[in-house]
């Protein structure tokens, strides 16, 4: 009974919780937006120096600022920004005006290629980085909760709470590193990781791609199978799994039904949280495999000081936690009725 | 920290044994869960070792950045000369392929590298994120609202993408062990700062504090003498858990190239160039992967040791029903 009550009521201010949470994310990712203007425009050295190459005439260093529009101040710069994300804005090529669409994230300094294109491009390597190593680490970590919930206190937990340890304590990239020379190297049953685009041939993507997604899969879901064995203890511990037992209600259908329902909500939340990080997290594993995604482009701008396309970067990254807290915080609220929608 | 830090106790903290110090305590817990006891001695033994590098790289007679050439085959492309990566007396562990430095040299002065910037870095966020948490607890209405937006924002803030954009900018003549780990505090208090400003708000209620203030003590005063002790114990929890983070932040910068700088040795950084050479020099990948492996294995286990010995119900809740006797080691 009490449980309908609350479903009810959780349902009536759901809406509302959802909205609240939504322009909170909006209000955060706004923030963020003046952080970084501030600390990459503010802070770096003579950019159109570097911009030009060392043997530029100060003439050719004027005109390439002027240009880039770096002599201008600060806010009239942050202005333009937003006027180029929310309308679009014309720039010029030197020779001819270009236009950019309105999710306008500027230029690049190196190569003069729109920003929002350059990511566009880069997107579907992350993601499918991501999006395959999260399946994997989901089926892999909460199996491996489950089991160690299910064989509690016996040899079986033991041994799967030291390799999860194990797992939470290895650098991403050292495991990959170790799994690339092993697999790859020696045993040579995978190839060295390539992207190939799934519309060209999926199978090869997957093949391609599965190194990585292993090695994602294998630290993260450490952490999922600590949380979902936790949380399946603590259901276990309740009294009204008690009154189950003591109905004869069987253990597989304890653990199953009952126990794993308790840890739904909180592996929900966290694989939200972990998706948002993961896209930003996924610098290391492209370095690593060569996979040409976000995260490669970034440190490659990084290292020819391009700021539109580090801030434009810097900006998806954080749109993309941003969206995956909110929608998180929202899943769990769906998901676990007794959250107190305040 | 001080005993009397350590000793106060923090809601949520029972006190079973009356009588006994909180820090008596504390020792008492730590000691009774083995798993945290040997890695406490391993965390130990590798402090020793950072902190001996000079002395045990005088014992080998060697250095970590002098350049051998001749113990590198130029002609096979660099490959460290004799069996097993130039293993032998001079050199304990090898050399570096390509430029025949000194690998047990640059490991151990490593060790010093990881450990300091991960603690300093710790450092940095546990001091951001007490003060912005207590001022968000304490203050009024808009400040809180002010801070704990602000913290929202830092939390938001991909954290690797954030320092290597951040790393890129700073001019290169600024000492980079010092940013690195000045950079990942700055990006990464968020977390708890927030922690501490949820036990701020619950212990304003508790009578003692809400005596202080009422008694007219300045917001500091009840910050320094009322809150801080109560607040350790969650504090410490937490910053014990930060530093294998930072170590693996640190390693991963330095991987990417944009962290510590050659030639200042770095775990991460001695895996940069590791996978060309596994063949020739396995142990060129295998020490500091190794190394990196051991370090924050033995930092997680004794900060999940610190959590269990502060807050035993915590850790206990997880027992219920099990039948086991033996300390949940999750």
């Amino acid at each position: 009974m009490s449980a309908l009550k609350g479903l009810s009521g959780s349902l009536a201010g759901f809406p509302g919780f959802a909205l609240r949470r939504l322009v909170g994310a909006v209000v955060t990712l706004f923030a963020i937006s003046v952080i970084i203007y501030l600390v990459f425009y503010v802070a770096p050295g003579d950019v159109a120096q570097i911009t030009c190459g060392p043997r530029c005439s100060p003439a050719q260093v004027h005109q390439v600022a002027e240009q880039l529009r770096l002599d201008d101040p600060l806010y009239v710069r942050y202005w333009h920004f937003l006027q180029g994300v929310f309308v679009g804005q014309d720039y010029s090529t030197g020779t001819s005006v270009q236009h950019c669409g309105a999710p306008c994230l500027g230029v690049s300094y190196q190569s003069g290629q729109q920003v929002t294109q350059l990511i566009w491009a880069k997107l579907p390597v992350t993601f499918s980085l991501v999006l395959g190593a999260m399946v994997l680490w989901l089926i892999l970590g909460v199996g491996t909760g489950v089991l160690s919930a299910w064989r509690r206190g016996r040899f079986t937990e033991r041994a799967l709470t030291a390799v999860t340890l194990a797992g939470t304590a290895t650098p991403v990239f050292v495991i990959g590193l170790v799994l690339m020379i092993v697999v790859c190297g020696q045993l040579q049953l995978l190839p060295f990781p390539q992207y190939v685009p799934f519309t060209e041939d999926p199978e090869q993507w997957a093949w391609n791609l599965l190194l990585p997604w292993l090695s994602l899969a294998l630290i993260e879901s450490a952490k999922y199978a600590r949380l979902t064995r936790s949380s399946m203890l603590e259901t276990l511990a309740e009294d009204h799994v008690r009154t189950f037992r003591a109905y004869g209600v069987g253990e597989r259908s304890i653990i199953g039904r009952h126990a794993l329902r308790g840890a739904v909500a909180p592996v929900i939340a966290l694989s939200a949280n972990d998706f948002g990080s993961a896209i930003g997290g996924a610098v290391l594993s492209e370095t690593l495999f060569g996979l040409p995604g976000l995260g490669r482009e970034l440190v490659h701008a990084v290292t020819v000081v391009d700021l539109p396309v580090v801030v434009g970067m810097v900006l998806v990254t954080g749109f993309f936690v941003v969206l995956a807290n909110a929608v998180a915080d929202v899943l769990f609220a769906v998901a676990d009725r007794r959250v107190v929608l305040s | 920290m001080s005993e009397a830090l350590v000793a106060s106790q923090a809601p949520g903290t029972d006190s079973s044994v009356p009588g006994a110090s909180g820090a008596r305590q504390f020792w008492r817990r730590l000691r009774a869960q083995r798993a945290a006891l040997v890695a406490a001695g391993v965390v130990a033994l590798l402090v020793l070792i950072a902190l001996a590098a000079p002395l045990l790289t005088a014992i080998e007679g060697q250095d970590p950045t002098t350049y051998h050439p001749s113990l590198v085959d130029s002609a096979r492309g660099g490959v460290p000369v004799g069996p097993l990566g130039g293993i032998g007396g001079d050199h304990w562990l090898g050399v570096e392929p390509q430029t025949g430095r000194d690998l047990f040299a640059r490991l151990v002065y490593g060790a010093r590298v990881s450990l300091g910037v991960a603690l300093a870095a710790t450092l940095v966020q546990v001091l951001i994120g007490i003060v912005v948490g207590v001022a968000a607890g304490l203050g009024n209405r808009w400040v809180d609202q002010l801070l704990s937006r602000a913290t929202d924002v830092i939390v938001a803030m991909p954290l690797m993408i954030m320092s290597l954009a951040l790393l890129a900018i700073v001019p290169s003549s600024f000492p980079r062990p010092v940013l690195v780990a000045l950079i990942i505090g700055l990006v990464a208090w968020g977390s708890i700062a927030k922690i501490v400003r949820a036990h701020t708000l619950t212990l304003k209620e508790l009578d003692y504090v809400a005596a202080a203030r009422l008694s007219g003590w300045g917001a500091w005063r009840v910050a320094r003498r009322e809150l801080l002790p109560a607040l350790a114990a969650p504090v410490i929890t937490y910053a014990a858990l930060l530093v294998p983070t930072n170590i693996t932040v640190e390693a991963a910068l330095s991987f990417l190239g944009v962290g510590v700088k050659p030639p200042t040795p770095s775990w991460g950084q001695m895996l940069t160039a590791a996978d060309i050479w596994y063949q020739a020099a396995p142990q060129y990948l295998l020490l500091p992967a190794g190394a990196l492996f051991v370090t924050v294995l033995a930092l997680t286990v004794l900060g999940d040791g610190v959590r269990t010995a502060l807050d035993p119900r915590a850790a206990s809740r997880l027992r219920i029903g099990t039948g086991r006797r033996r300390e949940a080691k999750a």
